[in-house]
């Protein structure tokens, strides 16, 4: 099955990440990118201070200087992966560095 | 007498049919990941066994015969619904499937403990974990279920379709767990199991087919196809322990009776025959978990009651273990209740104070009953009756409430 892992960060906790997270996550992708999966490595997303939220309602578009939702963690990248199942998509978002700074969401694509 | 002997080989014909409708849904729903499409190929065969076997009796090969019905009957849907969008697939799909099984019913591996692994998925809401192994396993109505967790029908059975939705949309897989993840994985299974038990337990009409058997016997699947799980075999220990006394916690006019003044006589020896079987193999075989230790710890009670055994001081270690194990306030009140035995009702307070302030306790009718009644033997009759009376405030049983009563009652009086 063909999931989206959606990566969400505590900002505040990033901040505060050793330099070392940068090596960890090249590492990462390399390990994906020959574990036999079909891997597709996603990218990184500005900050959510650089985000901006768009509405349209009748014919007036509204726009939020802001992320979708002021929550704590926030949209920070994504990555795709092809595995059989959900415990094998729960392995490698676990595997994932920034599953240590906050979350990784997974969902699965509808299938074609 | 001939009238029970056939109510016992119907309901060994109700088994016989939950049992094959269990292994086929899992053999289905392993293959596709489709639950509810492997039930719905299913439930009119199983309805027509329900119905039939107890009846004329259990054919030759169950599944062989399930499988016949379901081909005749799904093809008879499939027709129905050949206008309806959607799911034409996977009707087609489980049309497929069911051809093969029945080409060689014989062959059809158990993947009944897979089902329950993917039932009770970390991914899957806790509370349904129970629920759908009910259902997909041994093939209980929503109806049925609902009424045992207190749920109205109609939410249950949108909740029930909702997870079956889920399995097969998020790909959560149909097998075992590997070794390093089975013994956390297995834990959620066993803890759906001993769910259902738990809520068939206060189940008092005996006359109703209750969660009870239901759960023991799935329990014996899990030790059947895993028999090196120690835990497994302690679960159902327990849930034996737990069976054995069942019928002595009541009188026959319906009194609530506590362990120390039940009647051994009416525990049922076989049942604790097979509790300390399963806990003797156990301990033989690994590690000790909760269950383990939870199952040792009744253990030790019946050696108590039937032959006035000293081993309050063994069930305190027990509970330290326990505790330790779990943290849960509830263990810590049960190994204060144990303490009072061995180091006095003064000592078992003091072991509570900590807890007082916990919140989770605050609305724990045992607690307070506990709490009560140790209060009394320290000779403290107003603060004993003050516990009390709170916990005669949080009891929903009458017979529970009548024995709470009767111990206010047994009070010195203030003056």
């Amino acid at each position: 099955m063909r999931y989206m892992m959606l990566i969400h960060h505590d900002e505040a906790a990033l901040a505060k990440a050793p330099p070392s997270l940068w090596g960890d996550y090249a590492a990462f992708n390399e390990a994906a990118a020959k574990a036999g999966i079909s891997y597709q490595p996603g990218d990184r997303l500005q900050p959510s201070a650089a985000a901006s939220t768009v509405r349209v309602a009748g014919d007036k578009t509204a726009v939020l200087d802001g992320p979708y939702a002021d929550t704590k963690e926030q949209l920070a990248g994504y990555f795709m992966i092809d595995v059989p199942d959900l415990d094998q998509a729960i392995a490698w978002a676990a595997r994932c560095p920034s599953a240590r700074y906050g979350s990784i969401e997974i969902r699965p694509f509808v299938a074609a | 007498m001939p009238a029970e002997t056939g109510d016992e080989a119907g309901r060994a014909a109700e088994r016989v049919a939950r049992e094959s409708f269990g292994r086929l849904v899992a053999f289905l729903a392993a293959r596709t990941r489709d639950v509810a499409a492997a039930e719905d190929a299913l439930s009119g065969a199983f309805a027509a066994a329900l119905h039939q076997w107890p009846k004329s009796g259990v054919p030759e090969n169950p599944a062989a015969w399930l499988l016949t019905v379901a081909r005749r009957r799904g093809a008879d849907v499939a027709r129905r619904r050949a206008l309806e969008t959607g799911g034409a697939d996977r009707l087609a799909l489980m049309a497929e499937e069911l051809e093969e099984a029945a080409s060689s019913p014989e062959a059809i591996p158990d993947r009944r403990l897979a089902l329950m692994f993917a039932c009770a998925h970390p991914a899957i809401d806790r509370a349904m974990r129970a629920p759908l192994i009910l259902q997909a396993v041994l093939g209980l109505t929503a109806l049925d279920i609902a009424a045992a967790f207190l749920v109205p029908p109609k939410t249950m059975g949108q909740r029930l379709v909702r997870a079956k939705n889920r399995i097969r949309d998020t790909g959560i897989p149909f097998h075992v767990p590997d070794r390093e993840a089975l013994p956390e994985r297995l834990d959620a299974v066993l803890e759906a199991i001993y769910a259902a038990y738990a809520r068939g337990w206060h189940e008092l009409d005996d006359g109703a087919p209750g969660l009870v058997e239901e759960a023991i016997w799935l329990g014996q699947v899990v030790v059947g196809l895993l028999p090196d799980q120690p835990e497994a075999k302690g679960m159902l220990a327990l849930m034996f322990y737990a069976e054995a006394r069942r019928p002595a916690r009541r009188t026959d006019d319906g009194a609530f009776v506590p362990l120390e003044e039940q009647d051994v006589a009416r525990w049922d020896r076989d049942a604790l025959a097979a509790a300390e079987r399963l806990l003797s193999q156990a301990s033989a075989s690994g590690p000790s978990g909760r269950y383990q230790i939870e199952a040792a710890i009744q253990s030790a009670h019946v050696a108590r009651r039937f032959n006035g055994a000293v081993t309050w001081p063994a069930i305190v270690a027990l509970y330290d273990h326990l505790l330790a194990l779990t943290g849960s306030p509830v263990v810590a009140l049960n190994r204060a209740v144990a303490l009072a035995e061995t180091d006095g009702p003064g000592a078992a307070l003091a072991a509570l104070d900590p807890l007082a302030t916990d919140e989770r306790l605050a609305g724990y009718q045992p607690y307070w009953a506990a709490r009560g009644a140790l209060l009394a033997r320290a000779g403290q009759s107003v603060e004993a009756r003050e516990a009390l009376t709170r916990a005669l405030g949080l009891a929903d049983d009458p017979a529970v409430r009548a024995h709470l009563r009767a111990r206010i009652e047994a009070l010195p009086s203030a003056d």
